[in-house]
């Protein structure tokens, strides 16, 4: 159910992955990311994929909850599998009435379904490892550059401290009311579409209600507190680059550059 | 026949997650018809988990409920069936309000039974009489309503089911006294009436003797005691030990009895204990009833 979507959720732990500094995990993941589209081959693609598993070894994070973490993503993938699959251009090797599949369609399919395995494992590693705090914290480190340019930085990475922190709250409960509502013989899994969006008022409109109320009482708690945005305060925790993260960043950048140089890898 | 039965109830959240965490193990009772059973026990003991199961909104992770001596997961489809003969209100139930009127909400129960109108119309009615929802409000919204109002009509909604069971998880919490004693005594005339069995977790020991036959007390996600409500409180310092307590009164009169005092310590209603005083003065020639 609800509780088994883990994008976003925080696993604490005293591991590398976890105590490298969070800007420089940010900017790594970013890096991972972009090299991930540089890359376009099946070779470069599985040793891209066997970092990312390595990191989740390394981080001690069940390769279980990262299948979890999947599952609800499964029908993108095969859509975009079957697409790359029948109109990649090449010469076809199976042709079923219209559709062709060619050899490079399957080559594709392959590359494309791996890159995103690769985009979904590498992003939930940087949450999965790294508490929201923490991590808003950093975004708005690294954006602080801007501020000279009349951009909120601190109000805008507030408000994603805020959003991020609410989520599993809002979780929780969406899942009570339809709990709820079940309870009074609300039949939420079955029927088609419009019966189920229908079904679903019940829940939305509670949860609407009192996420006005969270808010409400959130703004009435920062003003008690004289929050007042961002100017003067102070941070408890300092973020500093430790030796330990240099190494790290360095051993990423090596293994991003192996990851690069497969391009000219002939398959 | 008991009209609940829980045999080994064992469960585990996030099963094969990390930090996975056993809720209940080892859980073994049944509920007779027209009881009225308080269950207690320590924050986190398990009690809101234990309830939900009653309703199948948890599936055991072993071990079995029967309802009405019928296995409740025999047949997983059908498990909306015992949705209607067990009725359940949460904590806080004011939050799950949804519709434009009062009437319409406590009808959202009934009508997804698949009753016809004219039955729907007379279980809101028996309902909102039942729980104190005066028929002027029927027509407003609900969110017009106050805290205490909004609470009432969501008990409503959950009474217009005509359960077989009624289940509540602590209904009196964040009300003021006449709040709760007004909703309590509502549940017990329901029980009383209906003769339907009545569940009722509360962290208020008072309100527990008051209105319960029976007590469950629940430990670390077991049974720690399940007997008549005299017998729960005669052992009242293994309940202190637990962190939880006997009601004020039975405490008054465990301080007599340890001043010295030869008095009976079965005492946990207010009326029973001016009783239990007034027997006691008489026995030493004295008179003050």
């Amino acid at each position: 159910m609800l509780r088994d979507i883990t994008i976003g959720q925080h696993f604490p732990g005293d591991s590398p992955v976890h105590r490298l500094d969070p800007r420089i995990k940010l900017l790594l993941t970013l890096a991972y990311i972009i090299v991930l589209f540089a890359v376009h081959n099946i070779s470069g693609m599985v040793l891209a994929f066997a970092v990312v598993l390595g990191l989740y070894l390394a981080a001690k994070i069940p390769l279980k909850v990262l299948a979890r973490s999947m599952r609800p993503l499964l029908p993108i993938i095969l859509f975009t599998a079957v697409l790359n699959l029948f109109f990649a251009a090449g010469e076809p090797i199976v042709q079923i009435w219209i559709f062709k599949i060619s050899k490079e369609g399957i080559y594709y399919a392959i590359t494309m379904v791996l890159r995103i395995l690769c985009l979904i494992a590498g992003s939930s590693l940087l949450t999965y490892t790294t508490s929201p705090i923490v991590l808003t914290d950093a975004v708005e480190r690294l954006l602080r550059p801007l501020a000279v340019l009349h951009l909120p930085v601190h109000e805008l990475a507030m408000m994603m401290t805020i959003a991020l922190r609410f989520i599993p709250t809002l979780i929780e409960e969406t899942e009570k009311i339809m709990n709820a509502q079940k309870a009074r013989g609300a039949d939420l899994d079955s029927g088609n579409l419009m019966q189920r969006v229908k079904a679903l008022i019940p829940v939305l409109i509670p949860l609407f209600i009192s996420s006005f109320r969270r808010a409400d009482e959130l703004a009435m708690a920062m003003e008690c507190r004289c929050y007042h945005g961002g100017d003067g305060r102070t941070r408890m925790k300092q973020l500093h680059v430790t030796g330990q993260d240099v190494v790290s960043t360095l051993i990423f950048c090596f293994a991003m550059a192996v990851l690069v140089a497969t391009r000219w890898l002939p398959f | 026949m008991s009209i609940i039965q829980v045999e080994n109830l064992e469960y585990v959240y996030g099963a094969g997650l990390p930090g996975a965490t056993r809720a209940l193990h080892d859980v073994s009772f049944s509920i007779e018809e027209g009881d009225f059973v308080g269950i207690i026990g320590p924050t986190g003991c398990g009690k809101s988990t234990l309830i939900t199961h009653f309703n199948g909104l948890h599936r055991p992770s072993s071990g079995r409920i029967l309802v009405d001596g019928q296995d409740m997961w025999a047949d997983p489809k059908a498990i909306r069936r015992f949705r209607f003969m067990v009725g359940l209100v949460f904590q806080y139930p004011e939050y799950q309000l949804f519709e434009e009127t009062v009437y319409k909400d406590i009808a959202y129960g009934p009508t997804n039974m698949g009753l016809d109108a004219d039955e729907v119309r007379r279980r809101v009615l028996m309902a909102a009489d039942f729980c104190g929802v005066a028929e002027s409000w029927l027509e407003k919204s609900p969110f017009e309503l106050s805290g205490g109002q909004k609470r009432r009509v969501a008990i409503a909604g959950v009474i217009a089911m005509q359960p077989r069971v009624l289940v509540l998880d602590e209904p009196a919490a964040g009300l003021d006294p006449e709040g709760r004693e007004m909703i309590l005594s509502q549940v017990k005339a329901y029980h009383r009436e209906s003769g339907s069995s009545v569940v009722l977790v509360s962290h208020s020991m008072e309100d527990i003797a008051k209105y319960a036959d029976k007590v469950l007390v629940l430990q670390e996600g077991t049974v720690a005691m399940y007997d008549t409500t005299e017998n729960v409180f005669a052992r009242a310092q293994e309940l202190m030990d637990m962190g939880l307590s006997v009601p004020q009164v039975t405490q008054i009169f465990l301080q007599l009895r340890s001043m010295g005092i030869d008095i009976s310590t079965d005492v946990y209603t207010i009326p029973y204990a001016v009783k239990t005083i007034c027997r006691a003065l008489e026995e030493r020639g004295l008179s003050g009833c």
